[in-house]
């Protein structure tokens, strides 16, 4: 065999990370709340900003954010991406829609899926709810929630979203 | 504030099973292993890289001369692992050796099995052993061991 007639064009090379992972304090204690199936943002004592997930500080005035905020499980899409491309290992089937979420009191968003939505539709202030998991297969993670499904509510006023200066 | 006993703690498993492209000059080395044959390139100067490089690191003259370098060299460098972990491929106490193979200028990294710390030493001479299926692989060489 002539390693010109056959050239290998390609070699498999996996990589494989096993790490463990500690929550800090403030993620903790949210993430104790997520498994009883609430959400829990932290406050700062400063700028009264809204963090959820909270990360244990306000990073607009450096001071531990110690005041803890229930919030509800409603809130608006953000932003959103529509993915097409699938993603190996990945067992969700394009298309499909992944959102910065802002839970209403908030003032961050985090990164979830939207379902049970016409993708024509999609937008920028769109009001939409958590659809958890069963109670019994609640966890430690914000997985509980299987996905966030429009709500019929009218849309948030988009300016509300941006950047609030102190 | 929680005592830290208190804190989650989770284990997490990052991996990518990607495919890597070895290009004009890897593809022969890879397939050569394949053969049980381990290549080199040469540069004009006659400097001999293996693991084969497409490119003079130095000069970053295109190297397409091919030579057939090894399987015997000589230990240039080791780190003995004692206690291997779960992720290591040999599971008795071993070294990584950078290995000057014969008709090499440059080192290759692999393992040096089937020996004890004591018997090896920098200028150890060793040859390679060959996996039982050759996948075209670097770990068709299974390891080398010290020359009898």
């Amino acid at each position: 065999m002539s390693a010109e007639d056959t050239p290998k064009d390609y070699s498999e090379s996996p990589i494989n990370l096993e790490y463990f992972y500690t929550a800090g304090s403030a993620t903790t204690r949210f993430l104790n709340q997520v498994k009883e199936g609430n959400i829990v943002g932290q406050a700062c004592p400063k700028c009264k900003a809204v963090y959820v997930p909270p990360r244990g500080s306000c990073p607009r005035c450096g001071v531990a954010t110690d005041i803890e905020v229930p919030l509800t499980d409603k809130g608006c899409i953000e932003s959103f991406t529509v993915v097409h491309i699938p993603i190996p290992g990945n067992p969700i089937v394009p298309p499909y829609v992944c959102a910065m979420i802002r839970l209403d009191g908030a003032n961050i968003s985090f990164l979830h899926l939207i379902q049970e939505v016409d993708i024509e539709q999609i937008r920028i202030g769109m009001r939409i709810q958590a659809v958890w998991k069963p109670k019994e297969e609640w966890t430690h993670s914000l997985e509980n929630i299987k996905w966030f499904a429009p709500i019929d509510e009218p849309d948030i006023d988009v300016a509300t979203l941006r950047f609030q200066e102190l | 504030m929680s005592d830290s006993k208190d804190l989650l703690r989770a284990p997490f498993e990052l991996a990518y099973n990607y495919k890597r492209s070895n290009g004009p000059v890897m593809s022969k080395f890879f397939e050569a292993l394949g053969e049980q044959k381990i290549l080199g390139t040469k540069n004009s100067a006659g400097k001999v890289f293996s693991p084969a490089a497409e490119f003079d690191p130095e000069t970053h003259e295109s190297l397409k001369e091919i030579v057939e370098v090894g399987p015997g060299g000589a230990v240039e460098s080791f780190s003995w692992i004692e206690t291997p972990q779960h992720h290591h491929l040999i599971k008795e106490p071993f070294a990584f050796a950078l290995i000057k193979l014969d008709g090499a200028d440059t080192c290759m990294l692999h393992m040096v099995a089937n020996c004890n710390e004591a018997d090896l030493s920098i200028g150890s001479r060793v040859t390679a052993n060959w996996s039982e299926v050759q996948e075209q692989r670097i770990t068709d060489i299974k390891f080398f061991a010290l020359e009898k």
